[in-house]
């Protein structure tokens, strides 16, 4: 058996080679930073050409590839992977586990992402360009219309999609085998639960991904017609099979999200979760229906009004369980005794704009209303308020919790605040006018605009270069903690936390868990 | 510096403005566009009714919203530690979880109703008094009138807007990006079906203002239909992601009096009966040249350069194919070659301009050939 004591190896090896979920999880974590600093750079790309009307600093060839590469970047490079890195920090301790299920494949589903986005970032570099089709990718556009990069991108795309099953079937293996005695299913911390429904959602629906992908190359490459009309193919089954993986993706994530915030809410309202039973029934029953609703977004191709009626209904049927929620966490912290740390401010940050994300949910869901919605600016409003305000948001505000008991360090609270309110009002800034823009009629993913939309696109602009400028600050605070933070051993950094992950000492040793805890 | 705090300044002004109108409760006034805040309701009945259930559902999630938030902030103020705030307990209660399930439940089945009996009236194309077929082009929109008595009416619609004005040499003009060289001409007070589809990737018609969106998909013909109550310019873009050029495809809808669209219409078919004549006859070469150079800077300058010198598309000034086999360069024209941006125009013009153009190119930039196409031989050749 040998030494279970020993510490990490030493060196470029100890990374290499880790099979230590919180080495793992920690190059995750780095990774899907430094993916979040590429999106964020086409991002701002992308404005400062928005800021005033008339093409001034890129063609429209390229603004397409920026739109399209911050799509991937963000969701695919930025957003995962971040979560992956933190269900493999804290899965293991949260249910007292020494480690995930299969650590082997852990470090392979690690290690294959690197060279997936370098390939990807690669085809900025190749003749005609990198893809330039938008993160949807709809065929024929990304097929017998796209540059000859598509190919790569597919590629990389399929080894994006291994990874993610290889990391769900390890986080499913883990929850399933190693909770700790006593550790029943309805006892586990709602971050793991979310996690266990997420990586099940994945499951489902990479394989999907991989199977649209993979119709387009044979299209392109092999003269078959999937998705070309002229041989008598169908560029809608594109669109069907696209957001039959597409719509549980937005919630796989999402959910995660909603995990940690059950985590963090309780923590600094020093008061249990309020209905956690229906928070788990509710992030199944979100999980369910994310499969039975993905053509609310074809709504405008063309589909006979019975099947319209469907995916309208069951879209709205999404609003219950997600109140639920919402409601949960708001009674969470009723008659709680509140306090006000950088998590918390990012939790509730997160609980105001994720609900105001849900309603233009709600409003998109309306199939007639979609007519003028569809495809403009509100749209692009609504999914930054659930993917930037919510998932980006509630990942800042695990890593500011969890920080101290990663690294055994105390981050700058001040700088923490601060942080949060520049990104707070540097994200409405943003995207609250692209509500108006889009009902008043301007299209997303155009690379310049009329005029009567030039106050509110500069307005943006500021405000996205204010959030962006926001996450050097973070990233800052994150490294000034690990280096030279205010140490703390306290093994309950937060004293309203709750959770295994507070049993052990801070900062967490190489191996925890080593013999089970007892759970009551 | 001094126009961006120029352009500072005018934001928050017009904020200021903004809030005025929104607390005054007054609807922003129609027609004015400039920091529109809100849908239009635009001038249809649909449009309308679309208008009215986007307004309820709104007012719907503002009052939750305001209850929830307000809930909330009511706690986050007075439960709070540092005001010594005690913690209570409990964390479930089957009555209130059972409660604000079935509720909103409710309120989303009050939401059903209104969206379904819209969304019924969207999808009523029946009784259309006249059809126009809509296809979607990398990037123009063609329209053609069908089922209209005489000579059969099609037209490309493109950009008007000019390059310097995109590349802020010029100063951008009041309908900058939403203006085009023809516009689509429709009768008020009339139901119009649309006819919806796509010549090379996805497309999407969409006209706020008429309340109509709709995807252009190759392969596919949606239908829609408007009738507008009102007479006015409506404009409106492409709205689905279609290649470097979807920003610059506009939408423009003339909505005239019954007697207008008749005479309207009665002019094109008579240009249309005029080409159909010029077909039959032979040209000059200096009358091809000429109206070949036209036809050059409308359909071919921008991706082959004002001057031949190519840019996104090759040069065809001293062009292997300008300057080689005749039959090769004109089917090139008519068919396209499939798998690169050159698209075929045999559909996009006619055959008098398609003779003209080729004639143009083997002529001009210094490529001097001294051949010629006549609009019998291009006629000839689509025939095969």
């Amino acid at each position: 058996m040998g030494d279970h004591h020993h510490g990490p190896a030493q060196g470029l090896s100890r990374w290499l080679f880790t099979t230590n979920h919180k080495d793992i999880g920690t190059m995750y974590l780095w990774f899907s930073f430094a993916m979040f600093i590429l999106g964020g750079a086409f991002a701002m790309i992308i404005r400062a050409e928005l800021f005033q009307p008339g093409m001034q600093l890129v063609e429209p060839a390229f603004f397409n590839q920026m739109t399209t590469l911050h799509g991937l970047i963000m969701v695919f490079g930025a957003i995962m992977p971040s979560f992956v890195g933190l269900a493999n920090w804290m899965i293991p301790m949260m249910i007292g586990a020494p480690d995930m299920a299969l650590p082997r494949m852990n470090n392979w589903s690690f290690w294959i992402l690197p060279p997936a986005f370098l390939i990807l970032a690669s085809t900025l570099f190749m003749e005609g360009g990198a893809p330039a089709f938008g993160w949807t990718f709809y065929a024929p556009l990304s097929t017998t219309y796209a540059p000859p990069s598509v190919t790569y991108f597919i590629f990389s795309i399929h080894v994006l999609g291994l990874s993610s099953i290889m990391g769900s079937i390890n986080i499913i293996a883990t929850v399933m085998n190693m909770r700790a005695p006593g550790m029943t299913y309805m006892k586990m911390p709602l971050f793991v639960w979310t996690w266990l429904i997420t990586a099940f959602l994945l499951v489902a629906v990479m394989p999907v991904l991989a199977g649209a992908v993979t119709m387009m190359l044979m299209d392109i490459h092999f003269g078959t017609s999937f998705f070309s009309a002229a041989g008598g193919g169908d560029p809608v089954l594109f669109q069907h099979v696209f957001w039959f993986f597409g719509h549980p993706e937005v919630y796989i994530i999402i959910l995660p999200a909603f995990g940690v915030v059950s985590q963090i809410i309780p923590a600094f309202s020093r008061k249990p979760l309020f209905g956690y039973a229906s928070m788990v029934y509710a992030t199944a029953a979100i999980a369910f229906l994310s499969f039975i609703v993905w053509a609310h977004h074809m709504y405008t191709v063309g589909m006979p009004i019975a099947g319209e009626l469907f995916f309208m209904y069951a879209t709205m049927l999404i609003a219950v369980p997600t109140g639920v929620k919402v409601f949960n966490w708001i009674t969470t912290m009723w008659r709680g005794s509140m306090s006000f740390e950088t998590p918390m401010l990012f939790s509730i940050g997160f609980l105001v704009l994720f609900t105001i994300g849900g309603f233009t949910g709600l409003m998109l869901s309306i199939a007639p209303a979609d007519f003028q919605y569809h495809d403009s600016y509100f749209v692009v409003a609504h999914f930054h308020y659930v993917m930037v305000a919510g998932a980006v948001f509630s990942m800042t505000a695990a890593v500011y919790y969890w920080l101290p008991k990663w690294c055994g360090r105390m981050y700058n609270e001040t700088m923490g605040k601060t942080h949060f309110w520049i990104s707070f009002i540097g994200f409405n800034v943003t995207f609250f006018p692209q509500h108006f823009v889009g009902l008043a009629g301007m299209p997303r993913r155009i690379p310049d605009y009329a005029l009567q939309f030039a106050d509110f696109n500069m307005m943006s602009s500021i405000g996205a270069f204010i959030y962006g400028a926001s996450q050097i600050m973070f990233l800052y605070n994150v490294i000034a903690t690990i280096v030279a933070g205010k140490p703390t051993s306290d093994e309950k950094v937060w004293d309203g936390a709750e959770g295994l992950e507070w049993t052990v000492a801070t900062p967490a040793p190489y191996h925890t868990f080593e013999t089970p805890p007892a759970v009551r | 510096m001094g126009f961006i705090s120029e352009r500072l300044r005018a934001i928050v002004i017009h904020a200021a403005a903004l809030i005025v109108t929104v607390l005054s409760g007054g609807a922003l006034a129609s027609g004015s566009k400039v920091n529109q805040l809100d849908m239009s309701p635009g001038v249809t009945a649909t449009g309308q009714a679309i208008y009215d259930l986007h307004t309820a559902i709104l007012w719907i999630c503002i009052v939750i919203g305001v209850l929830v938030f307000g809930v909330m902030f009511y706690s986050i103020i007075y439960h709070r530690k540092s005001k010594g705030y005690k913690a209570s307990n409990f964390h479930e209660s089957t009555t209130v979880e059972i409660a604000w399930t079935v509720v909103p439940f409710l309120i989303l089945i009050g939401m059903a109703v209104p969206a379904t009996s819209t969304l019924i009236q969207v999808y009523d194309t029946d009784e259309a008094e006249m059809d126009i077929l809509i296809t979607g082009y990398q990037w123009k929109w063609k329209y053609e009138y069908l089922n209209e008595n005489g000579e059969n009416v099609a037209f490309f619609s493109n950009l008007r807007t000019a390059q310097d004005e995109i590349y802020n040499t010029e100063d951008k003009g009041e309908h900058y990006l939403l203006e085009v060289d023809q516009p689509v001409v429709i009768p008020v007070d009339t139901k119009v079906r649309f006819l919806v589809t796509a010549n090379d990737v996805i497309h999407s018609w969409w006209v706020p203002e008429l309340a109509v969106k709709r995807d252009a998909i190759p392969g596919f013909v949606n239908e829609t239909w408007t009738r507008a109550e009102e007479t006015g310019i409506y404009r409106g873009q492409c709205a689905e992601l279609c290649g470097k050029d979807h920003g610059f495809m506009p939408i423009v809808v003339n909505v005239v009096s019954k007697e207008d669209y008749a005479a309207w219409l009665e002019t094109k078919q008579a240009e249309a009966a005029e080409i159909k004549a010029l077909m039959a006859q032979t040209f000059t070469m200096d009358e091809l040249v000429a109206r070949g150079k036209n036809v050059y800077q409308g359909y071919c300058a921008a991706c082959h350069g004002m001057n031949g010198e190519g840019g996104l598309g090759r040069a065809i000034a001293g062009s292997a194919i300008a300057t080689g086999d005749l039959t090769k360069h004109l089917d090139i024209g008519v068919n396209g070659v499939p798998g690169t941006a050159m698209q075929a125009f045999g559909g996009q013009m006619n055959d008098v301009d398609m003779a003209a153009v080729i004639t143009y190119q083997r002529n001009a930039f210094g490529n001097n050939m001294g051949d010629m196409v006549q609009p019998i031989d291009v006629f000839n050749h689509k025939k095969g």
